[in-house]
């Protein structure tokens, strides 16, 4: 019964979404630390959901579509705390260059690396190449490799969610203390799941995160196609 | 009056880099391109920020929640992931963490050095 009700209902995906979240955040009010992470929480709380009620992902996921649909609308509104930064992206435009550059440079180097290490097939290698950019470019980069679109998509919401997570804490240990450099190591690390936390750190730090998820995005696109001949 | 302006110049954008997205032949999202188009436009002074902006905020606030269905969505993709478990799972975790560190730490290092530069620039016009 539940599950016919779920999958005739428009608002129950969304619901139980929203609602897993506000339990996240209730948990993060509570024990305020990195692993307490709202966005964690409410995915475990909606696998833990969809599993001890026996529902398909397909029936809940037949109205959460359109929390995912407002996605594209909501990248697109990133536009807007860069904007309201556009003197910040001015002055400090080369030291953000060379900020997201670095970190292009460092995700395509240490997956390499560790794709030696571990003996990747190929396919395997290509896969993991655009883990950390955009969903939506990091498949398609991988496809066009001759990777497995899905599982890129997997790793890099996982990429997304870690660094979300970690954010805070890393910028604390590694004492990254400039707000454009907390934006720029969040935003080229962890593309949009990334850019909802530097949102909450600071409109700085968001925007500048905003401005990482394009360019590291495209900086991607030409150096994955590169590095995608280094192992054979 | 004000939200349905703002929200119909919003997918106005998202549904322009939509048909970019077609037009053009690489893989960055029409999302992207929308981004990149709204920003242009904002910059160049042919669109105001209160076009915009509220109905922008809300959508970015309560971004969070739309990585919640893909992201539960992992359990049903969990077959394709077995195979290669162990590797993606130390290569995603250390390359996040590298990754982040050297953005932030290049980037915090080249804004202190213009900072300075700009400091012994100025002392020295004064002297």
């Amino acid at each position: 019964m539940l599950e016919e009700v779920i999958l005739n209902s428009a608002a129950s995906g969304v619901f139980i979404s929203l609602a897993a979240y506000g339990i996240g955040v209730l948990v993060k009010r509570r024990w305020n630390t990195a692993l307490a992470n709202p966005l964690m929480i409410a995915i475990l709380l909606v696998i833990l959901f969809l599993l001890a009620t026996g529902t398909d992902y397909e029936t809940y996921n037949a109205s959460a579509k359109y929390l995912s649909y407002l996605l594209a609308p909501a990248t697109v509104s990133l536009a807007i705390p860069m904007y309201d930064r556009l003197h910040l992206l001015k002055e400090n435009y080369r030291a953000i260059l060379t900020g997201i550059l670095s970190g292009v440079a460092a995700s395509l180097l240490t997956v390499l690396a560790l794709a030696l290490l571990f003996g990747l097939t190929r396919a395997e290698y290509v896969t993991l190449l655009p883990k950390s950019v955009t969903t939506a470019i990091g498949m398609g980069v991988a496809e066009e490799l001759g990777g497995h679109s899905e599982i890129a998509a997997a790793v890099i919401i996982i990429t997304g969610v870690l660094g979300n997570m970690m954010a805070e804490p890393i910028c604390r240990i590694f004492s990254i203390r400039h707000p454009i450099a907390k934006g720029i190591a969040i935003g080229t690390s962890a593309h949009a799941i990334g850019t909802a936390k530097a949102m909450e750190m600071g409109e700085t730090e968001g925007a500048m995160s905003s401005l990482a998820i394009v360019t590291a995005g495209i900086c991607t696109v030409a150096g994955a196609a590169i590095f995608a001949g280094l192992i054979t | 009056m004000k939200y349905i302006r703002q929200f119909a110049v919003i997918l106005g954008f998202t549904c322009a880099g939509e048909i970019l997205h077609y037009l053009i032949p690489l893989p960055i999202p029409g999302s992207v391109y929308g981004l990149v188009l709204l920003f242009a436009f904002l910059a160049f002074g042919w669109l105001k920020l209160e076009d915009v902006r509220e109905t922008g905020q809300f959508l970015i606030e309560i971004m969070p929640l739309m990585f919640i269905p893909a992201a539960a969505g992992l359990v049903a993709s969990w077959g394709h992931m077995k195979a290669m478990l162990v590797p993606a799972c130390v290569i995603t975790v250390v390359s996040t963490i590298v990754v982040m560190v050297t953005a932030g730490k290049v980037t915090d290092a080249c804004i202190r050095k213009s900072e300075k530069g700009e400091k012994t620039h100025a002392g020295r016009s004064d002297s």
